[in-house]
């Protein structure tokens, strides 16, 4: 399948990578080609075939619903760019 | 400079019990190795005051386990408590976590002196330690002039362990990133069975994927450092509730009455004969040692990389949403009027390299509405055959499989950067045990015409580590690999 600038333009958007306009056109071959790599999967008859939900047949464990860990902002906010007041901080939302 | 840091992990733990060394005088040896090895670019965060009172700690410790006292490097993927932990990315640019992997937690429980953090693709994402942002990790073994890569994405793991700048390192696989860097450079390095080894506080690539696994100078240190990293962890969901063998206890030497199988479609078109050749020998080494040899079939086995170029993306598109310049690591610089979009669009952009945007972005793609079951959804489905290839061999009574590990030797740093898909097909004998879960051992077993190592793969059965190690460790007697690069660095 044959990526168009458009879609490449759409994807970026959706990942939230900012490309530039100029970049678009090689972006778009680039997903092209390892696209068209991927498309030898179409050869494989999957019908019937439950798609792989874990790789390992085992049930996930269940743990009691109560808090665990908890209790320190100051290691959680250690790394943050911007943290004040003991809360992350973005700029201005506005909707 | 002594020769201390050529020992092998048993070696060490033997000479410590002994009191014919000291964990200090290890760590000094190693420490002076990786001083005078900048240009492998191995190391690339060096932690020499937490490796001498983790040394001095160590000497001092009476009930320590088999890695005690034992100098390692842990590649930059783990998080480490206090120490720069970026998934050699710079979106992570001065992210020091506060807590310490699950991982290394065991390995320091046991003794383990940690010597500093290694070189590795961004993320995980590579195959020729090309991505990184702290620059190549370099082949300690040349051929001619040329720098070759040591593979990846756990380049620096095999560089330094090949180059003896410690005794063992840690690895990380998702498709092949421990297995390809040891083939590449005349190691051994195994990945377990998926839900061994804790994921919890390793940087989340492919989380279906990825597993830990030891890099080390051979078998037995292989299963001496698995133990240590293996277990049922809480903090893990897919971790499994299974007991831990003792690995090491497995390895007898004795295959006799095993059955290998030899899978005729991992006979590549255009695969040199160098490696087709290695293959025929280590399969006549395994027979010769008393294995039945079977020929088997893994019809999928074409589909392995394409469907792993659909899943890996995806889960890595989803993984790396995390990085959005609010909790940790980079931020961009925002222009007056810019919004939330847009800081995670800028930083997001100069944050990650090109091959993680690559792969972010199909990731996106073939989860977007409308290609979801074209791609995906196509994928798993895929993926859930690729399993049932190995379960039907395994049915019919085969112990382990023998595979080439790689389909070339290691190739130039430049040679293979521009062309992804090209990059991909190094993990084409290696991806196919990550989709199905299963653990896979790659040995030193030759060299080729230029002089350089060539490896063999073994998978197992799952959970089966003990008698994959053992079979590996038959193969090691048999192949007697002790050829070393030659020090240039």
């Amino acid at each position: 399948m044959s990526i168009d600038t458009d879609t490449a333009r759409r994807v970026a958007k959706l990942a939230r990578i900012k490309v530039e306009e100029a970049d678009l056109p090689e972006l778009a071959n680039e997903f092209s080609a390892i696209l068209g790599f991927i498309e030898q999967l179409n050869e494989v008859d999957v019908d019937g075939v439950e798609p792989m939900t874990s790789v390992t047949p085992q049930r996930l464990k269940r743990r009691e619903d109560v808090v665990t860990d908890g209790d320190q902002p100051d290691a959680v906010l250690k790394n943050a760019p911007d943290a004040r007041e003991g809360f992350f901080a973005v700029p201005k939302v506005v909707e | 400079m002594s020769d201390l840091s050529k020992m092998k992990i048993a070696e060490a733990r033997d000479a410590l019990k002994a009191g014919d060394v000291t964990s200090v005088e290890l760590t000094e040896a190693c420490l002076a190795e990786i001083e005078a090895a900048d240009a492998l670019g191995a190391f690339v965060h060096k932690t020499p005051e937490i490796a001498l009172e983790q040394a001095k700690a160590a000497d001092a410790r009476k009930d320590g386990g088999d890695l005690n006292g034992i100098p390692l490097g842990i590649k930059d993927l783990f998080c480490t408590k206090g120490v720069a932990s970026q998934a050699a990315s710079g979106i992570l640019e001065g992210f020091k976590p506060e807590y310490e992997s699950t991982v290394t937690t065991q390995l320091f429980n046991d003794g383990a002196v940690m010597l500093g953090k290694l070189n590795m693709d961004e993320f995980a994402m590579g195959s020729s330690n090309e991505t990184s942002v702290y620059g190549n990790a370099v082949n300690p073994w040349k051929a001619g002039d040329a720098e070759l890569t040591p593979g990846g994405s756990s380049g620096g793991s095999a560089s330094a362990v090949a180059a003896d700048l410690c005794l063992g390192a840690t690895g990380t696989d998702t498709g092949g990133s421990i297995r390809q860097p040891a083939a590449f450079t005349g190691i051994t390095g195994i990945k377990p069975t998926y839900g061994r080894v804790s994921r919890w506080g390793i940087v989340a690539f492919a989380s279906s994927l990825d597993q830990a696994g030891p890099m080390t100078k051979d078998v037995r240190d292989a299963a001496i450092m698995l133990k240590a990293m293996s277990g049922h962890d809480p903090k893990d969901s897919t971790s499994a509730d299974l007991a831990v063998p003792d690995f090491e206890a497995a390895l007898t030497g004795d295959i006799r009455g095993k059955t290998i199988g030899i899978p005729k479609e991992y006979r590549m078109e255009g695969m040199p004969a160098e490696i087709e050749k290695l293959w025929e020998d280590g399969t006549a080494m395994l027979k010769d040692a008393g294995a039945k040899i079977v020929d088997i079939s893994l019809p999928h086995t074409k589909y392995a990389l394409p469907a792993y170029y659909v899943i890996a993306p995806a889960e890595a598109s989803s993984n790396l949403a995390r990085y959005d310049g609010v909790r940790f690591g980079h931020r961009a610089k925002l222009d007056a009027g810019d919004g939330i979009t847009e800081m995670y669009e800028k930083t997001r952009a100069e944050g990650f390299g090109n091959e993680v945007k690559r792969r972010v972005m199909i990731g996106t793609y073939v989860l977007s509405a409308g290609f979801y079951d074209a791609y995906y959804n196509r994928a798993r489905k895929v993926r859930a055959l690729i399993k049932k290839d190995f379960e039907d061999v395994f049915a019919q009574g085969v112990d382990a499989i023998l595979t080439p590990a790689t389909p070339s030797s290691a190739f130039e740093l430049g040679k293979k950067f521009d062309d992804p898909v090209q990059m991909y097909l190094n993990d084409v004998f290696t991806v196919t045990t990550n989709l199905a879960g299963l653990p896979g051992i790659a040995v030193p077993a030759g060299l080729d015409k230029a002089g350089l190592p060539l490896g063999l793969q073994l998978i197992g059965r799952p959970w089966e580590e003990g008698d994959l190690l053992n079979t590996a460790y038959a193969l090691e007697q048999a192949v007697q690999f002790v050829a070393k690069p030659n020090r240039w660095w």
